[in-house]
């Protein structure tokens, strides 16, 4: 059977891209795993179930982004003996992933790198909090043990381990370099220091509530991750949101791009010692927050996106508002990014530091900004638009340079394309309202939502009963993908630089431990 | 008379201990005002270092009698230092048994001692501190080595006083393109020696790419508020032997009066608050180095104090 068949054989999902599912054996699992790798697709989320107290059984499920369709593989394990194949041979990302799946619900993959991840110390081995008969109340003694970090030999090579207490007020993730001199060998990461048990705590909630939840998965991602929770809702409910909602929801996501992308670009600046930078463009971001405020009632629109429509309407003169902003922000942009790309020693420091060039990128998976400023064309408002991007056609924003310098490059790129959709969403708002009831859960109870946040595509797998309880809601951020490429892109370089190459990146500690 | 001396060598290093915390707030005032942001008061680090005197202080528990005592030895140093350079008057008797090449040999001290007592605890940052630290000084110490041998060369002596009384004589008032170069040469050795922008960023909180702070990153309390203080002191030591060698105007070289000290202590904060303002516009403007971007720039400093003694021998022999 091939694989386009099988695709396009799979039913039907709900979500609010085109998505299908194909329900799988342990041979299929691989086989069209693999099939979907040589098409290029690549590897979006991986996550498992338990249903051993309907069907006896578990469920590993794999999301993939093929060129304009998501696929998801859905694969039923024996409760008594969870083993499934692993995908690392094509996917290397899900690695990591299939070991926090291990130490979430005990589903073995056959991989040979089984150290824990998420796990540190916080409940025993022999424990998988995520499963139906582990009470999400229960504790443990604190435990702590060694982890083994892969040693590098050889002469005058020594270690430096860093965090997860920092100098800086930052999140927390512990990084084990090996070097010479200053020139680094290896990084290796440890993450899994903010794990809160997000999805566990996601069982607990009624279907109408877990928004705020999920707004809280990531906090500089709140709209995205609100965004794909309540597209995954409304797709269980068979609920069609308005599409004065879909552009509110749209002007919100493309907000929180722009206070990122200037918060960064700040940051980038201080981080190569141009602290001038940092102020100037803290102060924008600020304004816009500030506007936020004014607007939507909340700074980091943490709740702004509600299942069946947005929490407030914009009428004309905060219209008038928001367009006579972006017009200042867009005037400092371009007076700021002047002096970004003619300062030489700004410009040195950017050029060349922390390069992932584009074959690397491509076969470790990369997604989002990252992947585009390693010439790879990764995004999802452009290559599968859901409303209403469908009618805004973004425009591709590339670099092939694959440097700290490019990632800057995209970011001032996207902030410019995004003041130019949201003027877009402004001029064209259409009528009508903000709410849509939410009716009832549809047979399928399965339903999927895939946003293009600021970082990359952040996705919500939602499984819900007809009571509106939340059976399993699994939530994705494109960290996961991207923090193994930092390993990759600071080999050579010198230790004092990875803190810029670092924040080039700047993944989600919360997003990525959950 | 002779007391009176001694007495104004003490105030000379109350004056500086006391000033170079001010110092360190005029610049940090500066670079806030340049950068757009609301500025900390100037008195700022003495606050802070009230604050740090209060604190109970904690130790590494692999920490040695090094480690405890490297504070008072790098703090004592800068204050003998200060005693050397003739910031306010050339009436320095202490200086007349240590010349410019042992205050060379006194900031090395300070150096080793700090250096030592990061890698005492054994951490990595402070091992990663160090290391770099002990690169930069091998080659800013040459380097202002030579600077200095400019000015012996022009004063035909070693003593910080005597090359500013020479400078000060009027048969000195002549153009000398050599002090030019060693000028520029000081300046790049200064921001490197005092942990400064482009070589080392003073108010980062990235372990990683710290040099100066991460040796004293282990420190609190009453140790670090040494530690912070030699430090203001060692920039303001260095900001008066650029005065010294450069634009010594000022400085009383008679018999030492009152008044005298009063023009010259006038004369002193004029040139420091104008120091303090350039640095911080040059901090402002300027991204950091690639760490191993400075060594060029500390070679292009030898260079440069090295063209200054060839253009003296050439042009004004």
């Amino acid at each position: 059977m091939s694989l386009d068949v099988m695709t396009r054989e799979g039913m039907p999902l709900p979500a609010n891209v085109p998505a299908r599912r194909l329900i799988v054996d342990a041979h299929q699992w691989t086989a069209v795993a693999q099939q979907l790798h040589e098409a290029g697709a690549y590897l979006l989320a991986l996550w498992g179930t338990d249903e051993r107290d309907r069907s006896g059984l578990f469920r590993v499920f794999a999301a993939f982004l093929a060129s304009d369709h998501v696929v998801v593989l859905q694969h039923a394990m024996a409760g008594d003996r969870p083993v499934y194949p692993s995908l690392g041979r094509w996917y290397p990302v899900a690695i990591r992933l299939q070991r926090a799946i291990y130490d979430l619900l005990g589903l073995e993959s056959d991989d040979g790198d089984t150290r824990p991840w998420l796990r540190h110390s916080g409940w025993p081995e022999d424990r998988f909090p995520l499963r139906k008969d582990v009470s999400a109340a229960a504790t443990y003694p604190n435990r702590p043990r060694p982890y083994p970090f892969v040693p590098v030999n050889g002469e005058g090579v020594h270690e430096i381990p860093v965090g997860p207490i920092h100098a800086g007020t930052i999140e927390p993730g512990h990084f084990r370099f090996s070097v010479v001199g200053e020139k680094v060998l290896r990084l290796e990461e440890r993450l899994g220091y903010t794990h809160k048990g997000v999805a566990k705590r996601f069982e607990a909630l009624s279907l109408l509530d877990g928004h705020r939840l999920a707004a809280r998965v990531s906090g500089d991602s709140a709209v995205a991750f609100s965004w794909a929770y309540c597209a995954a809702v409304e797709a269980i409910t068979g609920t069609t949101v308005s599409p004065r909602t879909a552009y509110l929801r749209a002007l919100a996501l493309e907000r929180e791009r722009i206070a990122n992308h200037l918060g960064d670009l700040g940051a980038l600046g201080n981080d190569a010692g141009l602290a001038f930078g940092l102020m100037q463009f803290s102060a924008l971001k600020e304004r816009l927050l500030r506007l936020n405020q004014d607007v939507f009632n909340q700074r980091y629109l943490m709740d702004y996106v509600i299942p069946g429509g947005v929490q407030s309407d914009v009428g004309p003169r905060l219209i008038r508002l928001l367009l006579d902003e972006a017009a200042d922000i867009e005037r400092d942009v371009v007076a700021l990014r002047a002096i970004y790309d003619e300062h030489t020693g700004l410009q040195d420091r950017f050029k060349d530091a922390g390069q992932l060039t584009p074959s690397i990128a491509k076969a470790q998976g990369a997604l989002g900004l990252v992947a585009r400023a390693s010439g790879i064309e990764r995004d999802l408002r452009v290559s599968m638009p859901w409303a209403p991007y469908d009618d805004l056609r973004p425009a591709w924003v590339l670099r092939v340079e694959g440097d700290v310098a490019a990632r800057v490059q995209v970011r001032f790129d996207e902030v410019m394309e995004s003041l130019r959709l949201s003027r877009l969403l402004l001029e064209k708002l259409p009528r009508g309202s903000v709410s849509t009831a939410i009716l009832a859960v549809k047979a399928e109870r399965i339903g999927l939502g895939v946003i293009e946040g600021w970082r990359g595509p952040v996705m919500v797998a939602l499984e819900a009963e007809e009571s509106f309880a939340i059976r399993r809601c699994h939530v994705h951020d494109p960290s996961w993908q991207n923090w193994p490429l930092i390993e990759h892109a600071i080999i050579g370089n010198i230790v004092p630089d990875f803190p810029l190459i670092n924040k080039s990146f700047n993944l989600s500690y919360s997003g990525h431990d959950g | 008379m002779t007391t009176a001396v001694y007495l104004w060598q003490v105030g000379v290093c109350l004056v500086a201990t006391g000033l170079a915390p001010l110092f360190a707030g005029w610049v940090g005032q500066c670079r806030a005002m340049l950068q757009n942001r609301a500025a900390p008061p100037v008195w700022q680090p003495y606050r802070m270092l009230r604050k740090l005197f209060h604190k109970e202080a904690t130790l590494a528990t692999d920490a040695s009698w090094l480690f405890r005592s490297a504070p008072y030895v790098v703090f004592a140093v800068m204050v003998l230092a200060a005693a050397i350079i003739p910031s306010l008057t050339t009436q320095l008797p202490v200086a007349r048994v240590a010349d410019a090449i042992a205050l060379v040999g006194l900031f090395a001290t300070a150096r080793v001692f700090m250096a030592l007592a990061a890698m005492d605890i054994g951490t990595a940052f402070g091992t990663l501190g160090a290391r770099r630290e002990m690169m930069m000084g091998f080659l800013t110490e040459p380097a202002l080595l030579m600077v200095l041998f400019n000015a012996f060369l022009m004063a035909g002596t070693t003593a910080l006083p005597a090359i500013v009384q020479s400078t000060l004589t009027p048969s000195h008032a002549m153009l000398h393109p050599s002090l030019a170069f060693a000028a520029v040469a000081f300046v790049m050795v200064l921001l490197a020696e005092n942990a400064r922008l482009p070589i080392d960023n003073p108010s980062t909180h990235l372990e990683l790419t710290m040099i100066h702070e991460a040796m004293v990153l282990e420190y609190s309390a009453r140790h670090l508020a040494l530690m912070e203080w030699a430090s203001w002191l060692k920039l303001f030591n260095y900001a008066c032997i650029g005065f010294t060698l450069f634009m010594p105007w000022g400085i009383a070289t008679q018999s030492v009066s009152v008044g005298g000290m009063a023009f010259a202590l006038l004369a002193l904060v004029a040139k420091l608050l104008v120091a303090g303002s350039a640095l911080a516009l040059f901090e402002t403007t300027s991204a950091k180095l690639r760490l191993f971007r400075a060594p060029e720039f500390l070679t292009m400093a030898f260079l440069l104090a090295v063209l200054g003694l060839l253009v003296h021998l050439l042009l004004e022999g």
